[in-house]
Formats: C-alpha cells, structure tokens, sequence
C-alpha cells in the first residue's frame, strides 16, 4: 500500500517536473511546478514529517508560486525565445553530462545503507521540530530571520523604478 | 516498507531534472523554477536521511533551505522585474553588459 502510494507520487514529480523544461510557456511551467511540489509534499507526509509537508503546500505552493505567477502575468511575456541563441549546442553536450551526472550519484547511492526501515523514525511533528529550532537551532533561526529582512529590503530596492 | 535509497534515488532524479533545466532554458523565470526543483529534490533527501537516522535535524534544515527558497525567490524576482523593464527580454543570453 505504501509502496504504491510512493511511486505513484514518485511517478508524479518526476512527471512535472519534465513537465516544467518541456514546457514552452513559463506560465504552465509554474503551474506545472505546484503539482510538483504537492507531490512531493505527499512523500513527506510518507516519511512522517507531517509539519514540512504542512509548510510545503503553504509556503511553497501558496506564497512561493504565487509570487512565481504574480510576476509572470505582470510582465506580459513575449513567446519564449529558446531556440533563438548562440549556444544550442550545450543542449547536446549537457543531457549526456547530465546522465553522467546521474550514475556517479546513484552508483553513490547504492552503498548508503538503505535496509533501515523508514517508518520507525522520528514524528516531525510542529512541536518536535518547534522544540529543536529554538534550542539547538536558535543562532541560525535568529540569522534566519536578518536573512529575511535583507532580502525583503533587497527585494524593494531592486523592484523599485526610481530609489 | 519503502526502503531509504529509493527516496535518494528520487531526489537524484529530480535534481539531476532541476540541472538539466537550468543548462537548458534560456528564460530567467524557467531558471528560477529549475532551482526551485533542485532545491527540493535536495530537500526530498534531507527528510530521508533524517528518517533513516531518526534525528529532527535533517527537518530543522529544510526548513532553513524553504526560508532561503523564499528570500531566493523574492530577490530573483525583483532583479527579473528591474531586467525586463531595461530590456523588454527575459533571455539570459541578451543581458551580457558585464560579459568581457
């Protein structure tokens, strides 16, 4: 049952996520990438990490994308221009470096010790991750939190016509 | 039982999806999206590990990756807003003003 839930959601990122480079309009690229997301947050929901999997539906797919596709109908993009540049050669050097790419990481992968039965983990519940993120974690929460502000300053600053 | 490697092999999967993308796509947008992939194939593996290994840390850290997405996403945004109002194009091969 598991293990069918798991590739059938496997099947689906995968799927979007070609979905999102084959696709020619940035617009249905992003709505594309949602699905993605949502797939995968169904995988940590498989993985007991119940509160990422919260927060990825919300952040992620409600205000990440959202601002992905704010911005995308704000602009009133011309049509995608890909075949038009100098350097279309590096789609065909890049795939066979890609899948290149691929087997060193699962040849990798295949010595990770993976008979560990994932389900006997840790619950991440909000208050398990709540409770590590304010005392082991509270200097980078902290500078997380400084991180935003510059980028929310950042954000102004660039965006804005005249400063 | 889904075994741990299969999650890794997932997110190499998607990473490799998320590379692929950006060498790929000329589009600003289309790249920003590209990094969105990898960084939660990158996520998809760290909720793995931290299942394998039954520590919260792992999830801790996707949860500092999401709140860098965020900033990433809201900063590349605003400097793909500034380029498309000095150039009326998205393509990266056009915005070579520094290029030597």
């Amino acid at each position: 049952m598991m293990q069918t839930i798991f590739f059938v959601f496997a099947a689906v990122a995968v799927g979007a996520a070609i979905n999102v480079l084959v696709q020619k309009h940035v617009m249905y690229s992003a709505l594309s990438l949602i699905l993605m997301l949502t797939a995968v947050s169904v995988l940590f929901i498989l993985l007991r990490a119940d509160f990422l999997a919260v927060i990825q539906v919300i952040i992620y797919a409600g205000a990440i994308m959202v601002l992905f596709v704010f911005v995308i109908m704000l602009l009133n993009l011309p049509q995608d221009e890909d075949g038009a540049d100098r350097l279309w050669w590096l789609k065909f050097l890049g795939i066979p470096l890609g899948l290149f790419f691929l087997f060193l990481v699962i040849a990798t992968l295949w010595n990770v010790e993976s008979s560990v039965d994932t389900r006997a983990g840790i619950s991440g519940s909000a208050g398990a991750i709540g409770h590590s993120l304010f005392t082991d974690f509270l200097l980078p929460f902290e500078a997380t939190s400084l991180l935003i502000l510059i980028a929310l300053m950042g954000a102004v600053v660039f965006a804005k016509k005249d400063l | 039982m889904i075994p741990v490697g299969w999650y890794l092999i997932l997110g190499a999967v998607l990473f490799l999806i998320g590379a692929l993308g950006f060498f790929i796509k000329r589009n600003m947008i289309a790249l920003l999206l590209s990094i969105e992939i990898m960084l939660n194939a990158v996520n998809l593996t760290f909720v793995a590990f931290s299942a394998q290994h039954a520590q919260i840390s792992g999830q801790v850290f996707v949860f500092f990756v999401l709140v860098v997405a965020a900033s990433e996403a809201a900063v590349g945004l605003a400097l793909v807003i500034a380029i498309f109002r000095n150039r009326e194009s998205l393509n990266v091969d056009r915005s070579n003003l520094l290029k030597w």
